[in-house]
């Protein structure tokens, strides 16, 4: 019994870890099918988490809070729209320029506004989001089995959590059953056909880049209003680019990306729980190997040894116009 | 690939541009600190100032730029050949075993000048080892080389922690980082050089290095503009159907490039452990891989212009601690996001003010049509 406790706790940790994963990997999802790369996603996601720390703080609206996150995302999106799709200038160029503008000024603005160290207050309860009981969770806990699975692993989540989840198959439908997403699609694949069926390219890429914007502020503002209560200086820890990692493994796949990210959600709860704890005939395992492992296993698939991750064919081409 | 652009005369494509948005990256710097509640001329001040106003302080600038100077001709390497290396972080880094196993094995019984070419070698070789797998990835299985470098930089990031903590790290001692090591591991400052300025080094740990990084500089314009290799290089990042019409080996040139990308980067280990600290320590990279990126974009690639582009970031490090000293609301993160604009505006948007220049060149080259011609 006490095993299977362990195992409800750690896959309770791994679903609370992978919900920026997943938020930001679909972010990318919808830049890089429109065939925009984009490895600013951690740098999107700490402004963001930054401006809704800071906003939270500042008005004590969580909604507040996370409106500012999903406007400081957008507006870094545009920014890698004008230099990608305007400019056409290097994508990954421009990422990369975003991620460092944001590591910097998140810390030079918090110092400056609020004086803690780069941190932004700590946010009182109704600055930051909720955890969401079901029915009847209390009362099914001591039930075996059934109980900790409903009222630990299903119940008690922040409604970021479930959001979270339920934008996975939301995603599958705009992309693959909409006219927008099938358009978006065709963008990232041959965006000189899209242009010939008299759709403008850079519109759609435009609005792409938008989505992008939006997702990655919900994965900010989950990591300053809901895992902790507040921003702390660099909280991103490296997430956008592990999401960046799980978007490739899925292989540009919506349902893929949420099993990637629930998996490299895994290896991190599992290498926090195994800290001191000797695995049963490995042995101790190196902590840093499973931090490692996620990059470890991303690079294994690149070289296709499991499967071929195909990207958007256009991706990472700025689109020119016939002349 | 097609040019949408004018052909501008070379000064101005290689000075005028370049320099237009580092001002203009430099000018939204200045909006920071003014957000930030500072005078933006003030902070200049104290940043010059820090940076080159006395002898100790033109000798830290220096000691930044050497880093810099490897760092930016390994993005550089790459960038002739159509990669972008993002990974000149995870192979420094790894090239720092290189150098820590040549000191500690040779320290104590040898002088530095027969220590310092086998610590060349070694970091020159782990180096080179870390982006041989994402080159050979590349060039045989067609894995893009961006994410493959991220990812290699986690795992390096990972390893080196691994290997300080429990390999490297002296028995019983508890901070993550090898021995201090003997006189053999210590490279000997380049004072003579500014005391022909009339400077004095002071404690900063400029260093043999620089010497290094020079010729370095010196090699990679050989090895592009006068080899064969370089030539095919840059057929390949021009255009690589061209490359292969021309028979050229793409894979084989993809992971040479990488290699010598990953030496280079590898290099840059040299001046922490064995010029600064005399041990290696965790993370003693510190971005310098990244900023190897900027200094390569804003140097357009040219060793020529990476050498200038390495010491100008050498003043922000320099000039920024000085900054920080001074007013305390604006920390040493200031310079990351001044390296973050200038990779923005030197590289995503090198070409947002390129149209307005052209027109500016296209009236006035009617007026002058001298040097119109000149230039195309």
């Amino acid at each position: 019994m006490e095993f299977f406790d362990t195992i409800v706790a750690i896959l309770e940790s791994t679903i609370r870890v992978s919900v920026p994963l997943i938020f930001a990997a679909l972010a990318g999802l919808f830049t890089e099918r429109a065939g925009v790369f984009d490895i600013g996603l951690e740098g999107k996601m700490l402004g963001a988490a930054f401006a809704a720390g800071a906003v939270a703080a500042v008005t004590g609206s969580v909604l507040m809070g996370l409106l500012a996150a999903i406007l400081i995302s957008v507006l870094l999106s545009l920014v890698h729209g004008y230099a990608s799709i305007t400019q056409r200038g290097s994508q990954i160029v421009s990422g990369v320029a975003i991620n460092f503008i944001v590591a910097g000024s998140t810390v030079i603005l918090g110092e400056a506004w609020f004086r803690q160290g780069g941190r932004t207050p700590a946010l009182d309860a109704d600055a930051r989001f909720q955890t969401v009981t079901f029915p009847f969770a209390d009362a099914v806990k001591d039930v075996p089995i059934f109980g900790p699975i409903y009222s630990n692993l299903l119940s008690g989540h922040f409604i970021l959590t479930y959001v979270a989840f339920l934008l996975v198959p939301f995603s599958w439908w705009v992309l693959y059953r909409t006219r927008f997403g099938l358009r978006l699609r065709a963008v990232g694949e041959n965006p000189g056909a899209v242009d010939t069926a008299g759709i403008s390219v850079i519109w759609l890429r435009y609005r792409a880049v938008i989505c992008c914007g939006i997702l990655c502020g919900f994965a900010g503002a989950y990591l300053s209003l809901a895992m902790s209560a507040g921003f702390v200086k660099g909280m991103t820890a490296g997430k956008g680019y592990i999401a960046l990692a799980a978007l490739i493994f899925a292989k540009w796949r919506p349902v893929n990306i949420m099993m990637a990210c629930l998996l490299f959600g895994f290896l991190d709860a599992l290498a926090i729980r195994l800290q001191g704890n000797p695995l049963p005939f490995i042995g101790q395992v190196p902590v840093q190997l499973m931090q490692a492992l996620p990059y470890i296993l991303t690079v294994i698939l690149l070289a296709g040894f499991i499967g071929k991750a195909v990207p958007p064919k256009a991706g990472g081409v700025p689109y020119v116009k016939e002349r | 690939m097609s040019n949408p652009y004018a052909k501008l005369p070379a000064w101005a494509e290689y000075g005028l541009i370049p320099l237009v948005n580092l001002v203009v990256a430099f000018l939204v710097a200045g909006l920071v600190v003014l957000l930030v509640g500072e005078n933006p001329l003030n902070a200049a001040y104290h940043m010059i100032n820090g940076a080159f106003g006395r002898g100790e302080y033109i000798g830290f600038t220096l000691y930044y730029a050497t880093t810099f100077i490897f760092t930016g001709l390994s993005v550089a390497v790459a960038f002739h050949a159509g990669l972008f290396n993002i990974g000149s972080e995870g192979q420094a880094y790894i090239g720092g075993i290189g150098v820590a196993l040549a000191c500690l094995w040779l320290d104590k019984t040898m002088p530095w000048f027969v220590v310092f070419p086998l610590a060349i070698v070694g970091s020159a070789a782990f180096g080179a080892l870390w982006a041989f797998l994402p080159g050979w990835l590349q060039a045989k299985r067609g894995s893009h080389v961006v994410i493959t470098t991220i990812m290699f930089n986690f795992i390096a990031s990972s390893l080196m922690v691994y290997l300080l903590t429990r390999v490297l790290k002296p028995l019983g001692s508890m901070a993550p980082q090898t021995r201090t090591f003997e006189a053999g591991g210590q490279l000997p400052k380049l004072d003579w050089l500014l005391s022909v300025f009339g400077l004095e080094v002071g404690n900063a740990p400029f260093n043999v290095s620089f010497l290094l990084a020079l010729l370095a500089a010196f090699g990679v314009w050989v090895l592009i503009w006068r080899t064969k290799l370089g030539y095919e290089m840059r057929t390949m990042g021009f255009s690589p159907s061209a490359a292969r019409y021309a028979g050229m080996k793409e894979a084989r040139i993809t992971v040479i490039v990488m290699m010598i990308s990953g030496g280079l980067a590898g290099l840059m280990a040299l001046n922490p452990i064995m010029g600064e600290q005399f041990r290696m320590q965790l993370d003693f990279v510190q971005g310098a891989g990244f900023v190897g990126i900027a200094v390569a974009l804003m140097g357009r690639s040219h060793p020529a212009g990476i050498i200038p582009a390495a010491i100008l970031f050498g003043m922000l490090y320099q000039g920024g601690a000085e900054i920080a000293f001074e007013m305390p609301s604006i920390s040493r993160d200031m310079i990351v996001i001044i390296q973050g604009l200038v990779i923005l505006f030197a590289g995503a948007l090198e070409n947002m003010f390129r149209p307005a220049i052209g027109r500016g060149f296209a009236t006035f080259g009617r007026r002058f049509p001298v040097a119109a011609e000149r230039g195309a």
